[in-house]
């Protein structure tokens, strides 16, 4: 079914859509129906700059796995990260 | 029979007389023909949707799907739309009556119209086909698993729609619903919860529960597609618009 949740957050730094590089400002993240992965749900993440119109958006779907298999790739590069970098 | 039909993009004037987009399907006879206005779904004014509005061309009525995100993300990609619209709660209420309100007086005033509209809806398209229903003189509403007519969104997300349950007694027409039994959201009890307002409410309607489908199980182009459901689906809709829409 079509669950409506949507987690949205502020987010710096930059995508490439359609038409090339662009600058983010926010980012949904929710699970519900994709437009493309052959699922009746998936994890869905559009990346956006509002302020751009709503082409500028870099979207993916993934499964609830690949999801949490990316969250963990996110943590572990962040941790692995040297001192003084971040 | 002639049956010839034509489909194409206008604008239509919706709330607050703005320019709204709409893709309109007719049959070419002279009719006269009753009207239907199709209420696309969340992810958005898509190929699909579009199909749905020339299958009701085809079947002999004149049909227009509003791009209910047209002040969002004009010209847009439906999914690029639906992604503005979502961040932004979704369509308000009364943005959406005064949209259908503008396509329903489009569709009385074609000259091969039989003064009689009614509304479809799929998904969100759903409650806001009954919104439209509780708040516009309309001759027929379809429900299609339309999810908040009863119960709140989860905590928390931007959605702006609420339950209506309470504006069953102004429902306008008669309405039909088609649901799917392992659909949570509706859910059978809330299903349940809406057949009864309308029972105490003493409104005329008619509700079905596939077993075996949930949401979305028209939708053709989705793993949720379930043929026997939208079958028997289809065929309840041209039985109750032939009744309540037809010359």
């Amino acid at each position: 079914m079509c669950t409506y949740q949507t987690e949205q957050i502020k987010v710096t730094g930059s995508g490439k859509g359609a038409d090339g590089w662009f600058g983010l400002t926010d980012a949904s993240v929710y699970y519900d129906h994709p437009v493309h992965a052959a699922a009746e749900h998936s994890l869905n993440i559009d990346f956006l700059n509002p302020g751009q119109g709503p082409s500028a958006r870099v979207a993916v779907e993934l499964t609830a796995e690949s999801a949490r298999a990316l969250a963990q790739a996110i943590e572990a590069a962040l941790a692995s990260v040297p001192a003084g970098l971040l | 029979m002639y049956d010839a039909v034509m489909a194409e993009t206008i604008s239509i004037a919706g709330h607050g007389g703005d320019q709204i987009e709409a893709y309109y399907a007719r049959p070419l006879g002279p009719g006269p023909f009753g009207g239907v206005v199709v209420i696309h779904h969340m992810p958005g004014y898509d190929p699909q949707t579009k199909e749905i509005t020339r299958t009701f061309a085809v079947n002999g009525y004149n049909a227009v799907c509003l791009n209910l995100y047209t002040r969002e993300a004009a010209g847009a990609s439906p999914d690029d739309a639906a992604a503005t619209a979502r961040a932004r709660g979704g369509v308000p209420d009364e943005r959406l009556v005064g949209d259908v309100g503008g396509a329903m007086t489009f569709l009385r005033s074609l000259p091969n119209s039989n003064g009689k509209v009614g509304t479809i809806g799929y998904c969100s398209g759903g409650r806001q086909s009954f919104l439209a229903a509780v708040s516009l003189p309309l001759d027929a509403a379809v429900d299609c698993y339309g999810a908040f007519v009863v119960g709140h969104p989860p905590e928390g997300t931007p959605l702006k729609a609420g339950p209506i349950v309470h504006l069953t007694k102004d429902l306008s027409c008669p309405l039909l619903g088609l649901f799917g039994a392992e659909d949570t959201h509706p859910s059978p009890e809330q299903v349940q919860e809406l057949e009864q307002e309308l029972k105490a409410q003493g409104k005329t309607y008619e509700f079905h529960t596939y077993e075996g489908a949930g949401h979305a199980f028209f939708a053709v182009n989705r793993p949720a597609y379930r043929p026997e459901a939208a079958n028997d689906g289809w065929n309840r809709i041209w039985d109750f618009y032939g009744r309540y829409l037809a010359a």
